[in-house]
């Protein structure tokens, strides 16, 4: 048909201003979480529970089935993610109501233990939410603190070119040794053959490679050759300079995969636990209902 | 001889690029010194590596020449001789030398088989720079943190379930539906930890009350099941809820509950009481019972069972709200005997060392402490109202307490003989002691003639050593002294421990000390126990400095057995 209007398919233009989940619509849901978080203390306060607060009174029920529906509806996240759109029900939206309800559990879960713990497997799910959340709130804190330092080490070089980088450094070393007795070819051969992206994730998330073998060669180079004159042409002194140039640029490879591995890591700890969680909270329900 | 040496190195796009060189000499060497007949950039070689020896035409032998050597086929090896017909491998850092024959002089392919360096080889930019393969995969630790999860908190539980179903005892050892428990369980049922199965009896049924009485053998309902029914008020809001979750109204578990912690099992809500006995009247018009619902606000007066008849014993429940008396057949003024200006008072200091009367010097608290041994004549009384008459020998003779015929009869025998020059000291209220000082201070002033029948008359008189604590009356030309009551409590459907209220001084709640009627009742009515003791959410009609938050189970028993509600406390109900 003539008039039929074509399908708006390009992106809408952002008006400019940015605001974070954090902030969504004013605060709306770090509004909503506080006033649940503070209806479920008023209650717990204010109604008797006979003989001590527990899990299966009528307010321990209820609070009890908000937290496990809160918990599915933030587990939805993981799929809702995948599908961006935009409004009330945007993903930031989604994301913004993630993070607090998230944080309002800890008081409307703990409050439904009404403080009793032990080695079962009540607790176990009590724990594993606490877990969950935790690492969460260390996911907001490493996005909120570390895409600035990440950018700032980056210096606007992709991570296509820091591989680059690395390759071409490593070319010319290997044509500068290629005169250099055996002892300090060796030397430059094993700053060629470590992995830039080698050790394992503790060294990735404490940044520090003491095993560094491009700065021991380095290291051991300067050893010999700081006490002699100027050497001149001496293709030692291209190799130190090479040596000097690749260790500037791992250095920076280095930052960077500290902060992405920052940046990941919460998410091998929140998603896992979260499915545990899931499961502990399944048979913590199951449960009550077997042994009723 | 020449070597024939074939370089094939690859252009960026993957191309290979051959180059070929003859050397017409019997030995050549390979090294990464550009001299070297075969030239390896290769850092993990040596300037000169090794040099190859043509020895005749069908074989070379390869020899190392500094400190590393070579592979040989794979193997690390210093020399080699190679079969020209046979060929072999040689691998020099990252560089491999296929020996081979072309005619008859020995073909040297080299190419460089391993990237210069590490970086240099093939890299996925997507996940480089990722925790990829650093961790197991989050899809990884989902999947086997939740079938962990499952296999240990419901599998497990689940196979214990089913294989101790039926069972008495599980027995020792860790048992999988462990992990389920809500709580400790209570002291008593502390034995019943490991089986879980004692109570929770079949899958996703509540509780049932059979599962108690198959233990509690002789508790029993706590009044006709009927009129229990029609004294209950309409079902609170929960109970249908409940109802439809398979958790039927006014079960055991209702009132006592379990799983909350590892001491005594929590006091039972007073709700469950009141929820019939707020209103009871109403429902159950002909019941004798007043309502209650709160023992701070609305719980009715105390009706002690006071004794009417000491003689029969007869005791009847007399409310406190108005004036009471009771008659125990004894005449006892209390404060009298707790002054601490009067004679009785100069008395005791006399004899006690200087103390005045107390309650304790006549009222001993029974071995568990809730309440007090009988007074008794010999213990507590006779120590100042003396019944001796006479000393022989330094031996007193004494009037027989709870005799009264051998009290007349010993009184006839003293005077048979003519009696004594000063008479018989039986005067009752004057104090007497024992010794010779009640001797001269009784011989002297009372002097009684007339003869044995003139004591025997005395002593039942008023004056006399019987009639001031006792109820006389003459029938037949005999005496009879009225039984003396003594009852051990008398709120008989409530449970009071003294030992419990060891903080207080007798006088707090008995007004002893003021009470100078002997039939004056000292049982403290509920405004005495109200100035601590409030309702068990706190309410009280007063404002309460001290508050004791008190639930219809601190006095009261919901299953009396035979001697409740004294004698239920501390013991077992079914033993």
């Amino acid at each position: 048909m003539s008039n039929a209007q074509p399908r708006q398919t390009a992106r809408l233009k952002s008006d400019g201003s940015h605001e974070g989940f954090l902030a969504y619509a004013g605060f709306r849901w770090l509004k909503v979480a506080a006033v649940l978080a503070g209806l479920s203390l008023l209650a717990y306060l204010l109604i008797d529970q006979q003989p001590r607060p527990n899990g299966g009174s009528a307010l321990g029920y209820t609070l009890g089935t908000i937290g496990a529906l809160l918990i599915l509806w933030l587990t939805a996240l993981g799929y809702r993610k995948r599908k961006m759109t935009r409004g009330a029900y945007s993903l930031k939206a989604w994301t913004s109501a993630h993070a607090y309800l998230g944080l309002s559990l800890i008081v409307v879960a703990t409050l439904h233990t009404g403080f009793n713990f032990g080695w079962t497997v009540h607790t176990l799910a009590y724990v594993l939410m606490m877990l969950v959340i935790a690492s969460g709130i260390f996911g907001i804190t490493v996005y909120a603190t570390v895409p600035q330092a990440m950018s700032n080490n980056r210096d606007q070089m992709t991570e296509t070119q820091m591989l680059n980088a690395v390759r071409a450094i490593d070319r010319q070393l290997h044509d500068a040794a290629q005169t250099l007795d055996q002892h300090h070819a060796a030397l430059v051969q094993s700053a060629l053959d470590q992995d830039p992206f080698g050790g394992s994730i503790f060294t990735r998330l404490g940044g520090r490679y003491p095993g560094c073998a491009t700065s021991h060669a380095q290291v051991i180079l300067r050893r010999e050759t700081g006490p002699q004159a100027d050497m001149g042409n001496d293709p030692l002194e291209k190799v130190d300079a090479l040596l000097g140039r690749k260790l500037a640029i791992l250095s920076r490879v280095r930052k960077h995969l500290r902060y992405k591995a920052l940046l990941e890591i919460w998410l091998y700890v929140h998603i896992p636990l979260t499915f545990a969680l899931i499961a502990a909270l399944t048979a913590h329900i199951i449960s009550v209902f077997f042994y009723w | 001889m020449t070597f024939i040496v074939r370089q094939i190195s690859r252009t960026a796009d993957g191309r290979e690029i051959i180059r070929s060189t003859s050397h017409d000499k019997p030995l050549i060497f390979v090294g990464r010194d550009a001299a070297c007949e075969i030239h390896l950039a290769d850092l993990a070689v040596n300037l000169r590596h090794a040099r190859l020896v043509a020895e005749g035409t069908t074989r070379v032998r390869v020899e190392a020449l500094g400190s590393l050597g070579f592979d040989l086929d794979g193997r690390p090896v210093r020399s080699a001789d190679i079969n020209l017909t046979t060929g072999a491998e040689l691998d020099f850092g990252g560089h491999r030398l296929t020996v081979d024959a072309e005619g008859v002089n020995p073909l040297i392919t080299v190419a460089r088989v391993s990237a210069l360096s590490d970086s240099s080889e093939e890299r996925d930019i997507e996940s480089l720079y990722t925790l990829k393969g650093k961790l197991p995969s989050r899809r990884f630790g989902a999947w086997a943190l939740t079938l962990m999860t499952l296999a240990l908190f419901l599998t497990w539980p689940i196979y214990t379930y089913a294989t101790s179903h039926g069972i008495k005892d599980r027995g020792a050892g860790y048992h999988g539906d462990q992990s389920w428990t809500a709580g400790p369980l209570s002291q008593a049922h502390k034995g019943l930890e490991k089986n879980c199965q004692a109570c929770h009896v079949n899958k996703f049924e509540a509780v049932q009350d059979k599962a108690c009485v198959a233990c509690h053998t002789l508790v029993h309902d706590h009044a006709d099941v009927h009129r229990q029914l029609r004294a209950k008020g309409p079902p609170s809001n929960d109970a249908a809820l409940k109802a439809a979750f398979g958790k039927a109204d006014g079960r055991c578990v209702d009132c006592h509950n379990e799983h909350l912690g590892s001491g005594a099992m929590a006091a039972t809500p007073q709700k469950f009481c009141a929820d019939c006995h707020n209103g009871l009247k109403a429902r159950l018009p002909d019941t004798k019972l007043d309502d209650v619902s709160d023992f701070g606000t609305n719980h009715p007066t105390f009706k002690p069972m006071l004794v009417v008849n000491p003689e029969t014993g007869e005791r009847r429940a007399q409310s406190l709200d108005g004036p009471v008396t009771q008659n125990t057949g004894l005449k006892f003024p209390h404060a009298l005997h707790l002054s601490v200006t009067n004679g009785v008072a100069r008395m005791s200091q006399t004899v006690n060392g200087g103390k005045t009367l107390a309650c304790k010097n006549c009222h001993a608290p029974s071995a568990d402490g809730a309440r007090f041994l009988p007074v008794s004549m010999e213990r507590n009384c006779q120590s100042c109202h003396s019944l001796a008459f006479e000393i022989i020998g330094g031996t007193n003779r004494t009037l027989r307490h709870g005799e009264p015929d051998q009290v007349i009869a010993d009184i006839r025998a003293f005077y048979r003989n003519g009696g004594p020059p000063n008479g018989m000291g039986l005067s009752g209220i004057t104090r007497h002691q024992v010794g010779s000082y009640s001797q001269q201070l009784n011989a002297l002033p009372h002097s009684w003639p007339g003869g044995a029948e003139g004591a025997v008359a005395r002593v039942f008189s008023k004056g006399g050593a019987c009639y001031d604590c006792h109820i006389i009356t003459q029938s037949g030309g005999g005496y009879h002294v009225t039984k003396v009551v003594q009852p051990d409590h008398y709120l008989s459907k409530g449970w009071f421990s003294h030992a419990a209220h060891a903080t207080e001084t007798c006088q707090s709640c008995h007004a002893a000390n003021t009470s100078n009627a002997t039939n004056d009742v000292l049982i403290p009515g509920i405004s005495t126990c109200r100035h601590c003791h409030v309702g068990a959410n706190g309410a009280a009609l007063k404002p309460v400095s001290t508050p004791t938050r008190s639930s219809c189970a601190l006095c009261h028993d919901y299953h009396r057995v035979n001697e409740a509600p004294w004698r239920a406390r501390g013991k077992p109900y079914n033993k």
